[in-house]
């Protein structure tokens, strides 16, 4: 008998192919829009690991995304028309390949980053995932061989409810996994006390890096779905306020706690398109949530139980 | 050899502005411990302050006495403002994590851009002509005079700096409050002030960053900060974060660096390269170029 965890991830694999088959005459946008929650919820919950459970803070997840998003759309645009692939192979082995390289190159990209800047305690990650994000977006726009500044386009629609609902309950599973294993604790000592955890002996180092390889790694996966979802890539998408986006998702829902995480995914998601119409004033209501927010409930709002008397 | 002179110039012109902005970056680290993401912001408003000044507020321009009236006056804004953001958005954190602080900065730095796009317009605007402009000549060099202003200005500013932090009482309290804030607060140091006081400074720097900024470059936006700011931020890890002179110097360096790669075939990339030299100080010396390990202590 397996354990009650992979059952459940077992059924949402087998829920999202069954609903993924009957999705042929669903209204295409409540797919797309379905579509989009799935991939936040891979978004938020990789960045959870980094910035919730393992208490550090990343602003580059865009950045991942984007690489795991531009090697996945050149693999399926440039292998996909060669070696005779039936529509069924491309979907379903090249499909899930370029995904798998993508979310690799981005795990590779994390670790390059991560090495140098989680050596040290303190914010120096924060600051250069931001660069990271910036000069992945600069490269991206000078590289004629990805489209460059006008973006990579024709890639195919490859991304479909099973996909992108079948990664998300992966990337939770994978998480709440982690998260109970000797890994978890350690993510976990070093976001409560990196001091205390480095007395007990704790390799702090080792850990946040695997955490932040890890978050990378399904960052990547989830830009390859966004592509093969838009059908068209431009750098300026994997900007700065990208990856605020996921970073507000995760901070929303209580840094560390994997369910609020996933709520605040999903509802973000399904009001971003009505929320758009305000323009402008989106970020600066963004911004504002953020402040509010830390001052006023810095453990996140969907958090259970909703209200608490103040222990202090 | 000309050519050369002539990049130094123009180098030692742009990593001025870089050290005035990392000095606030610095300065904010040393009592708070925290990494201000709203002071690229600080330097963007301070910019268009100079800009109002001139095209709103019609104080008439073009004379060095009115181009330094304008220069105070952002210098002016900027403090009222940093203390502001302090007062309202740092103040009810005091003591909280530094994720708690540093994610609150991210609104901040938001906030002020978005909320800039409102008021300011999103289009970039051509940016007036603050000081009489002139050219000079000599050995194959050529040196503008909106370049001399800026070295000129920031020198002075780092002088009166120095004596703030080195010869007045409150700079001696910034000092200990940086070396240990516990202790200084035992001694009756009042730490809220001198907070305030170390925010009213950094940004009336960065405001004098952003008009120098602006006049040697087109164009201003709102979203004009986060590179410069990034950059200068890179300056202040590179002298040594929480290191005054190291701040300054870490400026220098990066905008000579950042004008030297611009000459050469790979300018498209001279962005990327602070980023390149963060990731490499952090791995061969964190502590920066002057600055000490701190030994964190439970």
């Amino acid at each position: 008998m397996l354990p009650r965890s992979q059952i459940l991830l077992l059924a949402s694999l087998i829920l999202a192919g069954v609903v993924s088959a009957f999705s042929g005459n669903m209204d295409t946008y409540f797919l797309d829009v379905a579509m989009g929650v799935g991939i936040s919820v891979v978004l938020a919950s990789s960045l959870n690991l980094i910035n919730g459970f393992t208490g550090q803070f990343s602003l580059g997840h865009a950045g991942f995304m984007a690489v795991g998003a531009y090697t996945s759309a050149m693999i399926t645009t440039t292998l996909g028309p060669k070696f005779g692939w039936s529509q069924l192979g491309l979907q379903w082995v090249l499909f899930p390949a370029s995904l798998l390289v993508g979310g690799l190159l981005s795990a590779l990209a994390g670790l390059a980053v991560g090495a140098p800047s989680l050596r040290l305690k303190g914010d120096y990650l924060a600051i250069v995932t931001l660069g990271f994000g910036e000069i992945i977006k600069v490269v991206l726009q000078n590289v004629e061989a990805v489209g460059g500044a006008r973006g990579l386009v024709a890639v195919p629609g490859h991304t479909n409810l099973f996909w992108t609902f079948g990664t998300a309950a992966l990337t939770v599973y994978v998480v709440w996994a982690l998260m109970n294993s000797t890994y978890g604790r350690g993510f976990l000592a070093v976001a409560d006390d990196e001091v205390a955890a480095e007395a007990m002996g704790l390799n702090t180092t080792r850990y946040k890096i695997i955490a932040f390889a890890v978050g990378s790694f399904f960052a990547g996966i989830a830009g390859g779905l966004y592509a093969h979802l838009k059908g068209y890539l431009n750098p300026t998408g994997f900007d700065f306020n990208k990856s605020i986006e996921i970073v507000i998702m995760v901070i929303l829902g209580g840094m560390g706690k994997h369910v609020g995480v996933i709520v605040a995914a999903v509802v973000l998601t399904a009001v971003q398109e009505p929320l758009r119409q305000l323009g402008d004033w989106r970020m600066i209501l963004y911004a504002l949530i953020l402040i509010l927010l830390m001052i006023l409930r810095p453990q996140g709002l969907f958090v259970w139980p909703l209200w608490t008397k103040k222990t202090t | 050899m000309a050519e050369l002179l002539q990049q130094l110039i123009n180098g030692l012109s742009l990593g001025a502005i870089y050290a005035l902005i990392a000095l606030g970056y610095t300065m904010v680290y040393g009592v708070l411990r925290f990494i201000n993401f709203a002071h690229s912001d600080v330097f963007m408003v301070g910019a268009f302050v100079g800009w109002y000044a001139v095209n709103q507020w019609r104080i008439p321009s073009g004379t060095i006495l009115s181009g330094l009236l304008v220069l105070g006056l952002a210098m002016g804004v900027c403090a009222l403002l940093g203390v502001t953001i302090e007062k309202l958005a740092y103040k009810p954190l005091r003591n909280r994590s530094t994720l708690t602080v540093l994610i609150t900065a991210i609104g901040v730095s938001l906030l002020l851009q978005n909320a800039g796009q409102k008021v300011f317009g999103a289009n970039p605007k051509a940016y007036p002509a603050l000081f009489p402009t002139s050219q000079f000549h000599f050995a194959g060099v050529m040196v503008s005079s909106n370049q001399l202003v800026v070295l000129v200005v920031t020198i002075l500013l780092l002088g009166g700096l120095h004596f703030v932090v080195h010869h007045t009482k409150i700079g001696t309290a910034m000092r200990a409050v940086s070396f240990n804030a516990t202790a200084a607060s035992l001694v009756g140091i009042h730490i809220d002030g001198v907070i305030s006081f170390t925010f009213a400074l950094g940004s009336a720097l960065a405001g004098a960053g952003g008009v120098l900024y602006a006049i040697n470059y087109p164009s201003i936006d709102p979203f004009m900060g986060t590179m410069p700011g990034l950059k200068a931020f890179v300056a202040a890890v590179l002298g040594g974060i929480g290191n005054l002179p190291g701040a300054a110097l870490g400026g220098l360096l990066i905008g000579l660096v950042e004008t030297f790669v611009s000459g050469t075939r790979a300018s498209t990339f001279r962005d990327a390269i602070a980023f390149a030299i963060l990731i490499l100080i952090l791995l061969l010396r964190p502590a920066g170029l002057l600055g000490k390990l701190r030994v964190e202590k439970v």
